[in-house]
């Protein structure tokens, strides 16, 4: 049985975006801004839940695809009846009027990543596409060759694109990374339980869901901000031992950073693609600076001690 | 042990059955006579069942079919192994997706199973026989020492134990980058065909090195992928004629003789949607998750998440029929989604004489619709509620009005327990039902011949 009692906030009654227009004149235009206001919270919930599908998947195994398109096609719904709505506007201008804490940028970075991908033309809110989440874990799984445990913790924390596995671990701290990790615990769980996790993430989300962005220039900024908050970290005895057997190349968080920049280009299909056609080049440019951030994402995990 | 429906707010998640995930019945179907059945599991194991015949010795009777309508273990085999695709780093399942048997054309039979990624031919036979009476060779094998052997004999068959082989015959592999989701069996006993998201291939069955693509879907930039292939089948009788479904409702019918590469389709079927019913789940809720024709080549059944729909292909405004299978769901989309049970994929099936279809629902329940009344009626395969032989009650939801006894309520469903596969017998009443990990076979007792097509 699907949890009794958990989500009854978005259940039965109305979950649907019914027009009022059965409300009769005698109902106040309170009672429609109320409707309406509840509506727009739950679709906004929608697009949370939507967002968190698209990144919480089996790791193991390829993900559906099937089920990846048709929850990206609701997320690309909702934004564009928030566009119509003009609520995207608003998101995308509080994102960019607010020069905002870490967290809250990283946590953008979290969930506008893909459409910063789109949106590298500059224009204003694109459609969404599942390109940057899919690519993030596919990019996870082909790093981890050897370590099998690392593989599993890692893909378990953090099933986000390359460029926002790091913010996530940044995201720890501030209340998003547990409360994922509780999520992906979440299959057999007790209702308190579910719901808990389910509360924590979306208070996680309030601040983000405000900050939505397509701007491509406010993505730079993230990535700028991202960059200035995060120098290389200084070299530690337990960090060496840990990554003895690994490329010292790796430690370098320039090298990374500067292949987070260039890896958005590609999609997640696009990465099934190149790996299915066999293209070397294709793959060794895109897997050096995957595995770097593999090894980035482990040192993230360590300096914020989660 | 097992979950007590009466109770439904009693945590009984511990106590319930301990199913292993290999053990989950991923597809069912019935060889062209009905006398074999065949079920794949998620541990790659495929399950043959054979229909026992009583004894010779009995008389038959007009209008009796002397066969018990008892299905036995014939064979078990393992065919998929878990893989690994060492480029991608990722895992490749086991689980069977789809079996279809081919038209036996001797003594022995074949079949086509597939995982996500690899087709195999087998070839199930019989061995009841054995030869004995070598002359170089004593009974355990050793080579005689040939200065004993005064007399030459020639070997005889003498009867064994029945022992059922099953053997690999065809690998068809390298063939789908995304997962395989339908084979279909050509009319023409020579080809068949494999669809997986994006693509639909053609296969001849002798040829395991190449394969034709008929179907492409993928866009050019992945970032505009809208839409994925769900189901596909090739018509019964005309070998140039396939249909596959979408993710986003629609039918097309191809025509391979109108060119190489079908992405052209020659019709498609599209029910157009009523603005009324609009929200953000009406995607999903559209999408087909199976589609078969019927028996008679003339009408398409399809399943998506709510209902069960008959088009003619001759009509592709819409479909001719509309079945709801559980219209109760549809206030409840949004925790369907948030489970993801909104995206359960099942399957339908239509009986001989295509005068019937049916499907599965949750909570153990399938849905048979009559559809020259236009009634349905919902059954159950639970064991505990059904004795072997017993005959099966009707269930109801509870959706309102006066509620009588033995109704569930909406909010009592269990949606673990999901009704995914079945096949229909091809010639009579008799239907299998997969259950996780039960199989049901379910026998109509008043008819059990029904009228041939």
């Amino acid at each position: 049985m699907f949890p009794k009692g958990t989500k009854r906030k978005f259940s039965d009654s109305g979950e649907e975006p019914v027009s009022s227009g059965d409300q009769g004149p005698a109902a106040s235009s309170a009672v429609a801004r109320t409707l309406s206001s509840s509506y727009s919270l739950q679709r906004q919930s929608l697009l949370d839940m939507s967002l968190i599908k698209l990144q919480l998947c089996h790791m193991l195994v390829e993900p559906n695809l099937c089920r990846s398109v048709l929850i990206a096609n609701t997320v690309r719904q909702i934004q564009e009846e928030m566009t119509q709505d003009g609520t995207w506007q608003i998101m995308t201008q509080a994102l960019a009027a607010a020069q905002c804490p870490a967290d809250r940028l990283v946590a953008t970075e979290v969930l506008c990543r893909q459409t910063d991908a789109a949106a590298q033309a500059g224009q204003s809110p694109k459609p969404f596409s599942v390109v940057g989440l899919e690519e993030g874990y596919h990019a996870e799984e082909v790093v981890m060759e050897g370590d099998v445990e690392t593989e599993v913790t890692m893909s378990t924390l953090s099933p986000v694109s390359p460029q926002l596995s790091s913010a996530s671990y940044l995201a720890g701290p501030f209340g998003m990374g547990p409360c994922w990790e509780e999520e992906e615990e979440d299959v057999e769980c007790e209702e308190d339980e579910e719901e808990d996790s389910e509360e924590c993430v979306s208070e996680g989300e309030e601040g983000d869901r405000d900050h939505l962005s397509a701007d491509s220039r406010t993505g730079e900024q993230v990535f700028g901000t991202f960059e200035i908050k995060h120098p290389a970290p200084p070299p530690d005895p337990a960090l060496e031992e840990l990554f003895s057997d690994v490329d010292p190349s790796y430690y370098d968080l320039d090298t990374v950073l500067t292949g987070m920049q260039s890896a958005p280009k590609m999609g997640p299909y696009d990465l099934l693609e190149s790996l299915s056609s066999h293209g070397p080049t294709t793959l060794s440019s895109s897997s050096s600076c995957r595995s770097d951030l593999n090894e980035l994402d482990h040192i993230m995990e360590i300096i914020v001690g989660s | 042990m097992g979950e007590d429906a009466e109770s439904p707010k009693i945590n009984h998640t511990f106590l319930r059955d301990y199913v292993t995930e290999a053990d989950v019945i991923s597809t069912v179907e019935f060889n062209q006579t009905g006398d074999l059945l065949a079920t794949g599991d998620k541990g790659g194991r495929v399950v043959i069942f054979q229909r026992e015949t009583e004894s010779k010795g009995e008389s038959e009777e007009v209008g009796e079919t002397g066969d018990s309508g008892e299905y036995n273990v014939y064979s078990t085999f393992q065919s998929h192994e878990p893989d690994f695709d060492y480029l991608k780093s990722l895992e490749i399942e086991e689980k069977i997706n789809k079996i279809r048997w081919l038209p036996q054309q001797n003594a022995a039979h074949f079949l086509l199973s597939t995982n996500d990624k690899t087709i195999k031919l087998w070839k199930v036979s019989e061995r009841d026989k054995r030869p004995e009476g070598y002359n170089l060779k004593d009974e355990e094998g050793r080579l005689k020492d040939i200065s004993t052997i005064t007399s030459l004999q020639v070997p005889v068959l003498k009867p064994t134990d029945l022992m059922v082989e099953v053997r690999p015959r065809r690998v068809f592999s390298n063939g789908h980058t995304y997962h395989v989701n339908s084979i279909s069996v050509n009319s023409d006993g020579e080809t068949y065909l494999s669809a997986d998201d994006l693509r639909i291939n053609m296969w001849h069955l002798g040829i395991t090195d190449r394969s034709f693509n008929i179907v492409d879907i993928k866009p050019a930039n992945m970032e505009d992928l809208t839409e994925v292939i769900t189901a596909a089948e090739f018509h019964p009788h005309h070998c140039h004629l396939f249909v596959y479904s979408s993710s986003k409702g629609t039918l097309r019918l191809c025509d391979m003789r109108a060119s190489a590469l079908c992405d052209k389709h020659t019709k498609l079927f599209e029910e157009p949607e009523d603005p009324g019913s609009r929200s953000f789940f009406s995607e999903i809720i559209s999408s087909v998750s199976d589609v078969k024709f019927s028996h008679s080549g003339r009408y398409l059944l399809t399943r998506d998440y709510l209902t069960a729909k008959v088009w003619d292909l001759n009509m592709d405004k819409g479909p001719v029929e509309t079945y709801q299978v559980h219209e109760y769901l549809r206030s409840k989309l949004c925790s369907l989604y948030e489970n993801d049970c909104i995206f359960d994929k099942f399957e339908c099936v239509w009986n001989s004489s295509d005068s019937v279809i049916m499907t599965g629902a949750y909570n153990s329940f399938f849905r048979m619709f009559d559809r020259e009344t236009g009634r349905g009626v919902t059954l159950e395969a639970w064991r505990e509620s059904s004795k072997p032989r017993a005959v099966l009650r009707t269930r109801r939801v509870y959706t309102g009005g006066k509620r009588r006894r033995g109704d569930v309520g909406v909010d009592s469903l269990d949606f673990t327990k999901k009704i995914l596969h079945m096949a229909w017998h091809p010639s009579e009443n008799i239907i299998a039902i997969a259950a996780t990990n039960n199989l049901y076979i379910f026998q109509d007792r008043v008819n059990p011949e029904t009228q041939g097509q």
